[in-house]
């Protein structure tokens, strides 16, 4: 390849921001809108939800019926491309540990396909008092402002509640409950365990004084991304509105290798390869802006060495890739006799939860620290893959339509009647709860592996503590009680075999931690406002700067940290001489 | 964006709901049988899909994994899993068939387990009836299906046939029920634009809540 050489750009940017998810996605609209000339690198391809979106089709219009695969790993017409494995960009760990890495590779990132359950995080979220992990160096009063700000801006679903550690936002009316939730709801009362109305950025209704994104129309497809801009994508509701103000320009298929520096150590742009046309590109901005994803940023960071930053950029303190924490998960399945041979009507809802349980315990009263929330669903969905699977297990367990019980098993006329029968009777519950922070829990760069692009890969080291465990079998023990208050037949509960069914970390896709924040720059990478301590034109805006995650899913405390951020630098524009 | 516009992005132009509810019934009944899109067809004009997917697709239609003896005996197991009655069609009539030729292609994980249950349940014949599964009488058929369609009375050494037939059944019932005949057998009518106001008040009597909200 003799005629590989680097083209350097002769454009200085005001900024140059990595990725084009929920941080990326905030920052660059923030900025465009403040009349920032702004460039984005995207290491995917160009999406637009209203021309690549599969909302709609059927699932017989996917050969296979909508089954995952392994470039789908949320089924066939889940809008993430990318999933735990991406040829060609491998991951390691170490020491026999586990970490899963979900990367979406594509304008908008993971917010085309996620789960919009949009969750503020609460004062003992910021400042918790059980002494286990460092404090924010901000408080829940430092983002009240940025989380309405959020809320007005994208729109949340959720009802008022006044519950202290899950501050209520400026809410759209939520959707009312499946039937199947109805049940949920009155075996959780029963069982001592709160619901209330979900909380999800789906508009619901129309968003005051935003022109350009429709009304939910109840497909409950949000996976899918929306045709109508109706629920939250980055791709959407972020990115594509600051293109339109002229001030942001999208690179796609851009894979960065590294920040660059000068000799003084400040940040002067970025280099990437081009997927197009595999050439090497560097690119100058005033300041440099990760939002990459927790861990693609710790990566950047770490392999951007220089003389002014031998140990990675901004890693002075060596903390770069420590503190990794994601989300525990943990759940369980069963279905209600009570909603056999149930009538029919059009209950897809919207692609969130309709209703949840927020934390609802004293741990001065439990052996684990910090608490979880659960998510429920069930209903009259679209029937695909799996459907119909291990009816040997429900029709030899009620009585037949002739009031007689049934062999399990069969076939013929009466099976095919039973599927009928059981369509619309399942149950599904999943627990998200908090992960501690650990030092010992971490990525670092591999010393002998690299990826197709040449780039040194991350390497994991994740264990989880018996606290999670713990914390698992609550939920199992929990599912249970609300299963069997609600008259429900519970499929077999995951025991100590499996760790009560806690899934191996990276699984639930909340990892963050690896960049963190704080007052000490021996003991943070960042300061309160994800500017890098040691380099001051350098700002982190996706969940890398977390200290220590809440039970709640990450996706809007990164659109209000990011909009901080993003405000932060306008406010110190002089001064960071941009 | 209006209620209209809302509907013209998602392709369905400036037709009301109701009409288009009216519109996708009759294609049902005029389509029903042979309604299931060739995955070339899906593929083809889709831009939800990666170049990758495209390629890959294209390459699982190319390839063949059933003979014509384990297609003819596939077609007729699905068919004494899910026959014609009253409501709808049998699921070789929703071309369950092909959906498990494709499926085993796509998730290789299907492929041992159904050609070699296939062989199981000719030796099984064979040696009963002297003659081939799907050559033996439709008594005989039932005779031996019923053996290992019932997996808690099944005899022990009947094991592996009881596994295969759990999996045959699995994959016909999906076959069917998500193809467009049966989804209309089972009643979804989801899938199309609404308001969704909570579960309507004659279910919410039936299941004794007062209330949307419980």
């Amino acid at each position: 390849m003799s005629d590989l050489q680097i083209k350097k750009s002769s454009t200085t940017y005001d900024a140059v921001i990595v990725g084009s998810g929920a941080g990326g996605g905030m920052a660059g609209y923030v900025l465009a809108h403040a009349g920032l000339k702004v460039l984005m690198l995207e290491a995917g391809p160009f999406f637009d939800p209203q021309k690549n979106s599969a909302q709609l089709k059927f699932s017989w219009e996917s050969p296979r019926r909508g089954a995952s695969t392994d470039s789908r790993n949320f089924g066939d017409f889940d809008a993430a491309f990318g999933g735990w494995s991406l040829e060609g960009e491998p991951y390691t760990t170490k020491d026999n540990t586990e970490f899963q890495w979900f990367r979406s590779r594509m304008l908008g990132g993971r917010t085309n396909h996620w789960g919009r359950i949009s969750l503020r995080m609460g004062p003992h979220d910021f400042q918790p008092k059980d002494g286990l992990t460092e404090k924010w160096p901000i408080t829940y009063d430092d983002m009240k402002p940025f989380y309405d700000k959020v809320d007005r801006l994208i729109g949340v679903f959720g009802t008022v509640e006044g519950l202290e550690n899950e501050p209520d936002g400026i809410f759209l009316p939520p959707p009312k409950p499946r039937l199947n939730e109805l049940y949920i709801k009155a075996g959780a009362k029963k069982a001592g365990v709160t619901v209330i109305a979900g909380r999800g950025s789906v508009l619901t209704e129309a968003l005051p004084g935003n022109k350009d994104r429709g009304a939910c129309f109840f497909c409950g497809q949000c996976n899918r991304s929306c045709k109508i801009y109706g629920d939250f994508s980055s791709s959407s509701c972020l990115v594509i509105p600051a293109m339109k103000t002229g001030n942001l320009k999208v690179i796609s298929n851009a894979m960065v290798r590294e920040v660059l520096t000068d000799k003084e150590g400040a940040a002067t742009g970025v280099s990437y390869i081009s997927k197009d046309d595999m050439q090497e590109y560097q690119v100058n901005g005033k300041i440099v802006i990760l939002g990459a994803s927790a861990c693609e940023s710790a990566r950047l960071l770490l392999n951007s060495k220089s003389a002014a930053h031998p140990g990675g950029l901004a890693n002075s303190s060596g903390i770069v890739g420590k503190y990794l924490h994601d989300s525990t998960g943990s759940g369980a399945s069963g279905w209600l006799p009570q909603l056999m041979d149930r009538k029919r009507y059009n209950e897809d809802g919207v692609g969130s939860v309709h209703i949840y349980s927020p934390w609802w315990l004293d741990n001065k009263k439990l052996d684990f620290p910090r608490g979880y929330h659960i998510e429920y669903g069930g209903g009259l969905h679209m029937p695909g893959y799996g459907f119909g699977g291990g009816i040997q297990h429900m029709n030899g367990a009620v009585p037949g339509r002739d009031g007689k019980m049934k062999e399990a098993g069969g076939f013929g006329a009466g099976l095919k009647d039973d599927y009928r029968r059981f369509y619309g009777v399942n149950i599904g519950m999943a627990g998200r709860g908090t992960a501690i922070a650990r030092e010992d829990n971490y990525c670092e760069i591999d010393p002998d592996v690299v990826d197709k692009f040449g780039i040194p890969v991350l390497r994991f080291h994740y264990k989880w503590a018996p606290d999670e465990v713990k914390q698992a079998k609550h939920m199992q023990d929990t599912f249970q009680e609300i299963m069997h208050h609600m008259g429900a037949i519970a499929d077999a509960p995951a025991g100590k075999d499996t760790s009560y069914g806690l899934e191996a970390p990276g699984v639930i896709i909340h990892e963050v931690g690896t960049v963190r924040m704080g007052d000490d720059p021996k003991k943070s990478a960042l300061n309160k406002y994800c500017q890098a301590h040691d380099c001051n034109n350098l700002f982190v805006v996706d969940a890398a700067p977390f200290v220590q995650q809440g039970d709640k899913n990450a996706t809007w405390t990164i659109l209000a940290l990011s909009m901080r951020t993003a405000e932060y630098i306008l406010s110190q524009r002089k001064k960071l001489n941009v | 964006m209006n209620r209209r516009e809302s509907l013209k992005a998602i392709g369905i132009g400036t037709i009301t709901t109701g009409l288009l509810l009216d519109a996708s019934c009759k294609t049902d009944t005029k389509k029903q049988g042979g309604e299931v899109t060739t995955p070339q067809e899906t593929a083809a004009a889709d831009p939800a899909r990666t170049p990758y997917e495209l390629e890959r697709e294209k390459k699982l239609n190319a390839e063949k994994f059933f003979n014509e003896h384990e297609m003819k005996t596939i077609t007729v197991l699905v068919d004494i899993i899910i026959p014609k009655d009253d409501k709808s069609g049998s699921a070789s009539d929703a071309k369950v068939p092909d959906f498990i030729e494709f499926i085993v292609k796509d998730m290789p994980e299907h492929q041992t387990p159904l050609r070699g249950g296939l062989r199981w349940l000719d030796l099984q014949s064979l040696n009963r009836y002297n003659n081939t599964f799907r050559e033996s009488s439709a008594q005989q058929q039932i005779d031996l299906v019923t053996l290992i369609a019932y997996p808690k009375k099944a005899a022990p050494e009947l094991a592996q046939g009881v596994s295969f037939f759990n999996r045959m059944r699995d994959l016909t019932a999906t076959g069917f029920f998500s193809s467009q005949m049966g989804m209309k057998d089972l009643g979804y009518v989801g899938n199309a634009p609404n308001k969704w106001e909570g579960v309507p008040a004659d279910v919410l009597k039936a299941h004794g809540f007062d209330t949307v909200w419980g």
